[in-house]
């Protein structure tokens, strides 16, 4: 479980400080998919760094599983997102030198799992996202919903708990989008994970249990998947 | 992350291969110029490392071996009486012109020792015996000059000072750090060719008792032999070395030529290991959000310059040992002993891990929210 209270984001000082979140409060429970969603520029990513330890709080709590992670070192922190999280971007973000199965690999690696464990689970993860097809191409030989599934494998490797997705089908066609969050859904309902999804997407909102509404740092509406039925 | 560090080099062919000529030009440079002055070293007093002398002796103030001035023999009788002293042997090292068949003069340098003294004769003798050295008007001449001197073959001759030079013998390798290079010849022969009075030498080479303290001997030479300087033959060759290498700037030159070529290979290779850096930082960024610490980060920079390294060094090395191969015919050997190869290869994993150092101050600063910005 995830825990938010009084979240607040600021970048510089005095007259020209501008707050990216003002005072967030927010739960996110074990097993769902929530989406968060709101304008360009109303905090969305800037929450999702932050419960993914990447960014770090002006002030505010973040708590996941009983753990404080707001005031943490910095130095504390890649460990945390290591072990906690797997990250899913808009670009994408696959190592182009790397082939599909690489590129997952390389998640399970840096996760202390040994090489020949990790091209065995690599594989794995790809044949569960369709890929088991495409495990030596290079990511300028896939389509982009090839990639953002290479990038959902990678996501899961390793079995995190907590997925973070920022707009994983901005750049995507809508049937590559909808194939993308079909499998999304999917694979983290089967093992119970948090799901945070940032998106634009109208089209995606059916997948979620409950959608958070931003605007201008603050949290302006909750809608859960009955009461938008 | 190996395998990060070798997909991303080989990704980008061209500019690995930037790279790799950078690192090789930066690497032959310093092997040649290194080369260079390690045959310096050895060419520019290798008369005295192998004279088989324990001691020399010679006119006050001498700036190096091949300035010898004239000593009186008398001397010798002085010396012949210290204790601990086996043997004093009279050699003559001085400048005379040698005239070619053809007409034309080149100045040599007349080296004329005390025959089956074992000390001063020549080393490395591939025609000819010390006994031929004998007769009146015999000399013997490196193969290396044999050219330059106009000599073709065995029994040729030329002339020195209105005499006969009648080549009776060769050696190899024997190099001259100046343009003249060294006649060997009998010490008598070569009072005839120095013009040297016939009590009159350059050098008294002494030759000690076995575990005899050289520094006791001299120190005991130097209270009767008022009217010269004593040398070890290491303190010789030191002396000889230090001012062909470093007083004429020759060395100095070849050392600076090292280090602008280390530095210039540096920079080539920081460029390129930064700008693959900046090109790959999104990557960087990707693994730093994945939760990667940041010497994970360091180690693919690291493993990038070292791969790069060993690559080019290998290529640089078969070029180096091409070139010092090809410079043992020629007068000025580029020397590539092994351990100067294996100093090689380190400087090359210094230089490029040392230029990559850039690339990891700024990896290390990256920002892994920048992973969030399409």
């Amino acid at each position: 479980m995830i825990q938010v209270r009084n979240l607040e984001k600021r970048y510089g000082t005095g007259s020209t400080v501008v707050h990216a979140l003002r005072g967030v409060d927010l739960d996110v429970f074990p097993g769902e998919i929530l989406m968060l969603m709101g304008p360009s520029g109303s905090g969305k990513t800037t929450l999702l760094s932050m419960l993914g330890c990447i960014l770090q709080a002006s002030s505010g709590s973040i708590n996941i599983d009983g753990r404080e992670i707001a005031g943490l070192p910095e130095s504390r922190l890649p460990a945390l997102r290591l072990s906690h999280f797997g990250f899913i971007f808009q670009g994408f973000n696959l190592f182009p030198a790397l082939s599909a199965r690489e590129n997952v690999e390389i998640g399970l690696r840096l996760k202390g799992i040994g090489a020949g464990k990790a091209r065995r689970q690599a594989t794995d993860l790809l044949d569960r996202v369709g890929l088991g097809d495409k495990l030596d191409k290079i990511p300028a030989d896939l389509s982009g919903g090839q990639k953002q599934r290479v990038a959902i494998a990678r996501a899961l490797a390793g079995d995190p708990p907590i997925i973070l997705a920022d707009e994983p089908t901005a750049a995507l066609d809508s049937h590559s989008g909808t194939a993308v969050m079909e499998i999304l859904a999917s694979l983290a309902r089967k093992k119970d994970r948090t799901v945070v999804i940032v998106t634009h997407d109208n089209r995606v909102l059916h997948y979620a249990d409950r959608t958070v509404h931003i605007a201008d740092g603050l949290i302006v509406d909750h809608t859960s998947q009955e009461q938008a039925a | 992350m190996s395998m990060l560090a070798w997909k991303n080099l080989f990704h980008d062919r061209v500019r690995l291969a930037v790279t790799l000529v950078g690192i090789v030009f930066s690497l032959v440079l310093i092997v040649v110029q290194f080369g260079l002055f390690l045959g310096f070293l050895d060419t520019s007093s290798n008369i005295v490392a192998y004279s088989g002398a324990d001691l020399w002796t010679a006119a006050p103030g001498i700036p190096h071996v091949n300035g010898g001035t004239p000593l009186n023999e008398s001397l010798r009788w002085k010396a012949l009486q210290v204790p601990g002293v086996r043997k004093v042997t009279k050699f003559a090292l001085t400048f005379v012109n040698w005239k070619l068949p053809a007409g034309s003069t080149e100045s040599v340098q007349i080296a004329g020792y005390e025959l089956g003294s074992g000390m001063g004769g020549p080393w490395n003798v591939v025609r000819g015996t010390e006994s031929d050295l004998a007769a009146e008007d015999s000399v013997f001449i490196d193969e290396l000059y044999a050219a330059k001197l106009g000599i073709r073959a065995l029994g040729d001759s030329a002339e020195v000072t209105g005499r006969r030079a009648r080549v009776s013998g060769f050696t190899h390798g024997i190099r001259s750090f100046t343009t003249a290079p060294y006649i060997f010849t009998s010490f008598k022969n070569a009072q005839n060719y120095a013009r040297l009075a016939e009590d009159q030498t350059v050098y008294f080479l002494i030759r000690l008792d076995p575990g005899v303290n050289p520094e006791v001997v001299r120190s005991q030479l130097r209270q009767r032999l008022l009217n010269a300087d004593i040398y070890t033959n290491e303190e010789m060759r030191r002396k000889t070395m230090f001012y062909w290498v470093f007083q004429t700037g020759a060395g100095v030159t070849t050392l600076m030529g090292a280090i602008l070529s280390l530095i210039v290979g540096a920079v080539v290779v920081a460029q390129t290991i930064y700008s693959a850096t900046i090109d790959h930082i999104r990557e960087f960024g990707t693994l730093k959000a994945m939760g990667a610490a940041n010497w994970v980060i360091y180690q693919v920079i690291l493993l990038q310059a070292a791969i790069s390294a060993v690559m080019g060094y290998s290529v640089a090395i078969v070029v180096g040992e091409f070139v010092s191969h090809s410079s043992q015919t020629g007068n000025a050997p580029i020397n590539l002993p092994p351990w100067m190869a294996a100093a090689t290869f380190c400087l090359a994993l210094t230089m490029c891990m040392g230029a990559s150092v850039l690339s990891i101050r700024k990896a290390t600063q990256i920002d892994p929210a920048m992973v969030f910005r399409g």
